[in-house]
């Protein structure tokens, strides 16, 4: 073995303790830790951390250009370090709207300068249609050259099946994958609030799962008939996953994510008119949220995003129906998580393929895998360190959670990024 | 005994006591506004906020009606003319009429929990007079007074059927809370089109069919249709609305002998029920409106004096 630049001591891997050498941003060996020394190599003392990969999330969004007093791309990508990620993908309904090279490449521009000496990478996600309007695509070829990894139309979904074809046909020449905001947008007229009982008391209208799951079910069609890959976010309920595990078994090319948030919170969030958590697709049931859980599980859902949606205190501070949609989830998704691991819902290996192998795989992004000559971009996950939600603990500026005053189970000690420390 | 709540922003809170004590307070403004002089000094030197971010007739003038007969000074602030049109938030428009010290604001807005998002807020009394979709306290309150009139204070073992669009109904949502509260069983009618999600979680039955729905019910409650359903694509015309699930003299045939007709108004005439049907003597829709100062006196004098009566104190 070649020296390394440095090593990580003691770090639980797998539940046992390894030592991580890195050499040139990549990992050089990762073997059980035997006590020897590294020569001169520093050591970082990880003894009680636990290691994975950094963390990759495909859906997120920064609100930069425009919405600046929501998030930047700075504060945004520091939360998202603080979190564990070491990847983000961002979305494209900024304003303007990421639906040309300029924007794009100023979005990266913006990440280079938040983080002069190599923070989280961002991966922009261009706009499918032209200013997210629906009508005709958004130039895919400029977008992709520009550093895109994706195209998606979120928060305006596309009801129009023959525009959407074609952007996924069209897509497929640049090595873009489409990532579906699968909402009916006539029958999701709703606010942020499942259809069902609590809906129904509060007198608000609700947006039924059957908004969602009817164009995922055009989306597994279509992914099938075309052959080409369809990527479905934020999936919140039991049909949308019957109608994914199906295609599956198929063998249609389509991916699915979900968010923390499905995963641990019901509708009964909103009761009292609870605009922290008030997003969409709203917050569903317990059987759903149980449909969820194993589906991740078992990989019908391939991965994990956040779907972090920021917004300023003073916008959510308004009566339900008039609030803005999202949750703000980049600083506590990993440890929300690694609460499932610790509850035995999930386990450390699904935590690691839904975070960053599966999301790596579907959209060509890079990964640690701790193989030799990976990129060292890996978390070390503090189990001990267990904080307080609160304005003051949070790095984002979004501090719209319904999750405030929540005790989290750890938290990021170290993030490394190409081998540079970032957290 | 001092009333305990500071607000009044539905009735689900209101156990049967508070409501008869409600009930009871009314009792005794109702023979106030008999007088030749309606006007009692229990409320001199006090002032009321009519927020009324919505069209209303009926319900503001009986606030405000019933706020100047208790002797306190009413202010009326419409969404018209309130900074809201400039941009300004709900949340700074109550922050900026409570530093003016009234001692109650009631509000109507057409969003479901307006109500409590300015109650949670403000340290003065918040009355709901209705927010979107969710409740209208008094509305209910005064129903279930017109109706402890005529049934002789016996709720338990009546029958009440609220027809109609129950979907986007204020009126209904609290009426079934408190009616069922105080014994009634509730029936709702209307075309599923109208009808809320999961009214299994309600206390009520549901019915489809109308010549089902009144029978053997002691009094129904037609809800106003707004006309712009019809153009939602809930219904298909008013015709056959009215046809369908219009309360008209053959179903006074299946009713319990003295059934009673109720509205809360405005009453879109042949559309919810018939003309005829609205004038009898069985129809207790005026009543409505005259219980209806005597139940918001009876309110704002409970949320006004709770202080003085040596309730709780909220900090200021």
């Amino acid at each position: 073995m070649s020296s390394p630049d440095f090593v990580i001591k003691n770090a639980l891997w797998r539940g046992e303790a390894h030592d991580l050498c890195v050499a040139d941003g990549k990992v050089l060996e990762l073997r059980p830790a035997s006590g020897e020394g590294y020569g001169d190599a520093p050591v970082v003392d990880a003894s009680g951390l636990v290691l994975l990969p950094a963390l990759i999330d495909v859906h997120t969004h920064l609100r930069e250009p425009g919405f600046e007093w929501k998030e930047d791309i700075a504060t945004g990508l520091s939360a998202a370090a603080h979190g564990g990620f070491g990847s983000v993908m961002c979305m494209a309904n900024t304003d303007p709207v990421n639906d040309n090279a300029a924007v794009t490449e100023r979005m990266l521009d913006r990440a280079r300068e938040a983080f002069p000496g190599g923070g989280p990478r961002l991966f922009p996600v261009g706009a499918l249609s032209v200013g997210l309007a629906g009508h005709e695509l958004a130039p895919m070829g400029e977008l992709a050259a520009a550093g895109c990894r994706a195209v998606s139309n979120d928060g305006m979904p596309v009801a129009n099946s023959e525009l959407f074809r074609h952007a996924v046909e069209y897509a497929a020449d640049f090595g873009l994958t489409v990532i579906d905001h699968c909402e009916d947008p006539h029958m999701a007229l709703g606010v942020g609030v499942n259809e069902g009982a609590i809906s129904s008391r509060l007198g608000l209208k609700g947006q039924p799962t059957v908004a969602e799951s009817l164009q995922v079910a055009r989306d597994v069609l279509l992914a099938e008939y075309l052959g080409l890959p369809i990527h479905i976010a934020h999936v919140s309920c039991r049909e949308s996953v019957e109608l994914i595990a199906r295609a599956k078994e198929r063998g249609v090319r389509v991916t699915a994510e979900t968010c923390p948030h499905y995963l641990l919170l019901t509708e009964d969030a909103v009761e009292g008119y609870d605009t922290a958590a008030k997003v969409n697709p709203p917050l569903r049931t317990m059987d759903h949220v149980q449909v969820m859980r194993e589906a991740l599980r078992t990989g019908v859902i391939d991965m994990l995003a956040t779907d972090h949606a920021p917004h300023a205190a003073h916008e959510k501070e308004v009566p339900f129906t008039q609030a803005p949609n999202g949750i703000s989830g980049l600083d506590t998704a990993l440890c929300v998580t690694m609460g499932l691991v610790d509850e035995g819902v999930l386990s450390l290996d699904d935590l690691v393929r839904a975070w960053a192998t599966a999301p790596a795989k579907a959209f060509g992004l890079p990964v640690c895998a701790f193989a030799p000559g990976d990129p060292a971009d890996f978390t070390l996950y503090d189990p001990s360190a267990s904080w307080v939600v609160s304005p003051q603990t949070m790095h984002s500026k979004g501090r719209n959670t319904p999750l405030l005053g929540r005790t989290m189970p750890g938290r990021t000690a170290f993030l490394y990024v190409n081998g540079k420390r970032v957290v | 005994m001092h009333w305990p709540y500071k607000d009044l922003l539905d009735v689900d809170v209101l156990s049967v006591e508070d409501a008869q004590r409600i009930f009871e307070t009314a009792d005794s403004f109702m023979e106030v506004n008999t007088r030749s002089v309606k006007k009692v000094p229990t409320l001199k030197g006090k002032s009321v906020v009519l927020f009324f971010a919505e069209a209303s007739t009926r319900t503001k003038t009986s606030f405000d009606m019933a706020a100047k007969r208790l002797s306190a000074d009413s202010f009326s602030l419409a969404k018209s003319s309130s900074s809201l049109t400039k941009g300004e938030s709900l949340k700074d428009t109550g922050l900026t009429l409570q530093a003016m010290n009234p001692d109650a604001i009631v509000i109507r807005d057409s969003r479901s929990g307006a109500a409590r998002f300015l109650a949670e807020r403000l340290d003065c009394a918040v009355v709901n007079a209705g927010d979107g979709w969710h409740a209208h306290p008094t509305q209910a309150l005064l129903d279930a007074y017109t109706l402890r009139k005529v049934w002789d204070g016996r709720f338990e073992g009546r029958t009440l059927l609220i027809l109609g669009d129950i979907t986007h109904s204020r009126v209904a949502r609290s009426n079934v809370h408190l009616l069922t509260k105080l014994g009634v069983r509730v029936r709702l009618c209307g075309p599923r089109t109208l009808l809320p999600p999961r009214l299994d979680t309600w206390p009520v039955e549901v019915f489809h069919d109308l010549d089902e729905a009144v029978r053997g019910v002691d009094a129904v409650m037609c809800l106003r249709l707004q006309l712009e359903r019809q153009q939602d694509g809930l219904l298909p015309d008013l015709r056959e609305y009215s046809r369908t699930f219009g309360l008209g003299r053959r179903h006074l045939e299946l009713m319990n002998p003295g059934a009673r007709i109720m509205h809360p108004g405005p009453v879109n005439r042949g559309m919810e029920v018939s003309s005829e049907l609205a004038d009898m003597p069985e129809s207790l829709i005026l009543d409505q409106v005259t219980s209806g100062v005597a139940v918001r006196m009876a309110v704002l004098f409970l949320l006004i004096t709770r202080k003085d009566q040596g309730g709780e104190r909220v900090q200021s």
